[in-house]
C-alpha cells in the first residue's frame, strides 16, 4: 500500500473525471486504514480516559448527592412527621387529662354545694320550726290568757245579773263552776 | 450528486509514516475527535445541580442508560467495565447523531472503524475471559445438559459463532449506517435533479423532499438505536466473559 491519500485522492478525482474504471468505494480503501486506526485509538483512549478519570465519577458524584439530599429530606420529614404525631399523641391526651379533670372538679363543685344548700335548708328549716313553735307557744298562752280574762268577765257578768234578778249576791264559787259548765258545754 | 462522495477520506494533514504508511489526519478522525469533544462537553460542562437542566439531563441519563443495560446484561461484576462500555456507547451514539447532519461525515460508516471497536470488544472478552476464569473460560463452548453424542458437533457450532462474533457486530452497524446515508443521498438528490428541471420538476421534488425529512426521522432512530445495540452487544458478551457458564 504505497499510495499515498493524496494519490488516492487525486485518482479518484481522475476517475470520476474520466467515467471509466470505478474508484474504490470509499469505506474498502485499504490504504486509508492506517490512519483511521491511528485516530481511532487517541479518541478512544483519550474518551476512556475522560470517562474513567472525571467524567464518569462526576456524574455519579452528582447522582448521589441527590440521592443523599433525597433521603435526609425525606428522614428528616419523616422525623417532622413522627414529632408532629407524638406533638398530637400528647395534646390529646392532654386534652383528655384536662376533660376529665374538669369533670372531676364539676362534680365535686356540684356535691360541695348540694351538701351546703342542704345544711342551708336544713338549718333554716329548724330555725323555722322553732320560731313557728314558739309562736304556737305565744298564740296558746295568749289565747289562755285571753280565755282566763273572758271567763272572770263571764263571772262577773253573771254575778251582776243575778244581783239584779234576785237581789242577791251569788256565791261567786257557784258562779265560776256555772260559767265553767256553761263554757263548755 | 454521487451518493458515495460522502464516505471519501480526505486527508487534512500528514502526521507521519508507520512502515511507509502514510499516517495523516483525516476528516474522519476530526469527527472522531468531535465526537471525543461533544462527550466531554456533556459529561463535564453541565451543570451538578441538585434539580438538573437539560443537558445536565442528558448527561445523566446517558450515564444511568449505560449502567443500567450493563447490570441487566452482565450483573453488578460487569460495571467494573462500565468506562469501556460507555466510551463505545457515547463515541458510536454521538458520532452517528452528528453524521445525520448534512455534509458531516459519519466516522461509523467505515467499516474498518467498527471492525476495530468489534475487535476491541472481542480482545477484551478473550484476555478477561482468560484471566478471570482461566481454562475453565472454555465452558462457553460447552452449554450443559448436552447429549455427548452431539457434543462435538454443538462445540464447533459455538466456537464458529464466537469467533464470528467480530464480524457481525461490526458489520451490523457499519451497513446500516453506510446503507442509510446513501438512501438519503439519493433521495436528497432526487430533489435536486427534480427542482433543475422547472416549474414541473419544483411539484414534483416535493414528494422526495418529503421521505427525505421521513428518512431522516429514522435515521435518527437508526442511529441511537444501531449505538444502543451496538452496546448491548458488548455488554453481552462482557457477560460470557464474566460468567461463561450458560
Amino acid at each position: 500500500m504505497a499510495e499515498s491519500h493524496g494519490n488516492a485522492h487525486g485518482a479518484t478525482a481522475h476517475t470520476e473525471a474520466d467515467g471509466g474504471h470505478k474508484a474504490p468505494f470509499p469505506p474498502f480503501q485499504k490504504e486509508t486504514f492506517a490512519s483511521q486506526l491511528v485516530s481511532l485509538t487517541i479518541a478512544f483512549v483519550a474518551l476512556y480516559l475522560i470517562s474513567s478519570r472525571l467524567a464518569l465519577p462526576r456524574v455519579r458524584q452528582t447522582i448521589d448527592d441527590r440521592e443523599n439530599t433525597i433521603k435526609g429530606d425525606l428522614a428528616h420529614a419523616q422525623k417532622l412527621k413522627d414529632d408532629s404525631d407524638a406533638a398530637l399523641k400528647a395534646y390529646e391526651a392532654e386534652l383528655a387529662a384536662a376533660r376529665a379533670r374538669a369533670q372531676a372538679i364539676g362534680n365535686e363543685t356540684r356535691e360541695k354545694l348540694n351538701a351546703a344548700a342542704e345544711a342551708e335548708r336544713k338549718a333554716l328549716e329548724e330555725r323555722l320550726s322553732v320560731k313557728l313553735a314558739d309562736a304556737e307557744k305565744t298564740i296558746a298562752s295568749t289565747r289562755s290568757a285571753a280565755m282566763s280574762n273572758v271567763r272572770g268577765i263571764a263571772s262577773d257578768a253573771a254575778t251582776a245579773i243575778v244581783q239584779q234578778l234576785t237581789g242577791a249576791t251569788p256565791d261567786s264559787k257557784l258562779v265560776d263552776s256555772a260559767v265553767e259548765a256553761s263554757m263548755k258545754g | 450528486m454521487d451518493p458515495i462522495h460522502q464516505f471519501n477520506i480526505e486527508p487534512i494533514f500528514t502526521i507521519g509514516h508507520i512502515g511507509g504508511q502514510e499516517i495523516a489526519f483525516t476528516n474522519s478522525s476530526a469527527y472522531m475527535f468531535l465526537a471525543v469533544a461533544l462527550t466531554s462537553l456533556l459529561m463535564l460542562g453541565t451543570g451538578r445541580r441538585l434539580v438538573p437542566g437539560r443537558m445536565q439531563s442528558i448527561a445523566e441519563i446517558s450515564y444511568e442508560f449505560v449502567a443500567d443495560t450493563i447490570r441487566t446484561t452482565a450483573g453488578k461484576e460487569g460495571m467494573k467495565f462500565f468506562p469501556f462500555v460507555f466510551s463505545i456507547f457515547m463515541l458510536v451514539t454521538v458520532s452517528n447523531l452528528v453524521g445525520i447532519i448534512p455534509y458531516t461525515f459519519t466516522i461509523s460508516s467505515h467499516i474498518i472503524v467498527t471492525a476495530a471497536l468489534a475487535f476491541l470488544v472481542f480482545f477484551t472478552v478473550l484476555i478477561y475471559g482468560f484471566y478471570k476464569n482461566g481454562l475453565r473460560f472454555f465452558k462457553l463452548f460447552v452449554p450443559s445438559g448436552i447429549p455427548v453424542v452431539i457434543l462435538p458437533l454443538v462445540v464447533t457450532i459455538e466456537v464458529i459463532s464466537f469467533l464470528s462474533r467480530p464480524v457481525s457486530h461490526s458489520v451490523r452497524l457499519f451497513a446500516n449506517m453506510l446503507a442509510g446515508h446513501i438512501t438519503l443521498k439519493v433521495f436528497a438528490s432526487f430533489v435536486t435533479m427534480l427542482g433543475a428541471m422547472g416549474i414541473v420538476g419544483v411539484f414534483g421534488a416535493v414528494l422526495p423532499l418529503a421521505l427525505v425529512v421521513a428518512l431522516t426521522a429514522l435515521e435518527l432512530l437508526v442511529a441511537f438505536l444501531q449505538a444502543y445495540v451496538f452496546t448491548i452487544l458488548t455488554c453481552i458478551y462482557i457477560n460470557d466473559a464474566i460468567h461463561p457458564g450458560h
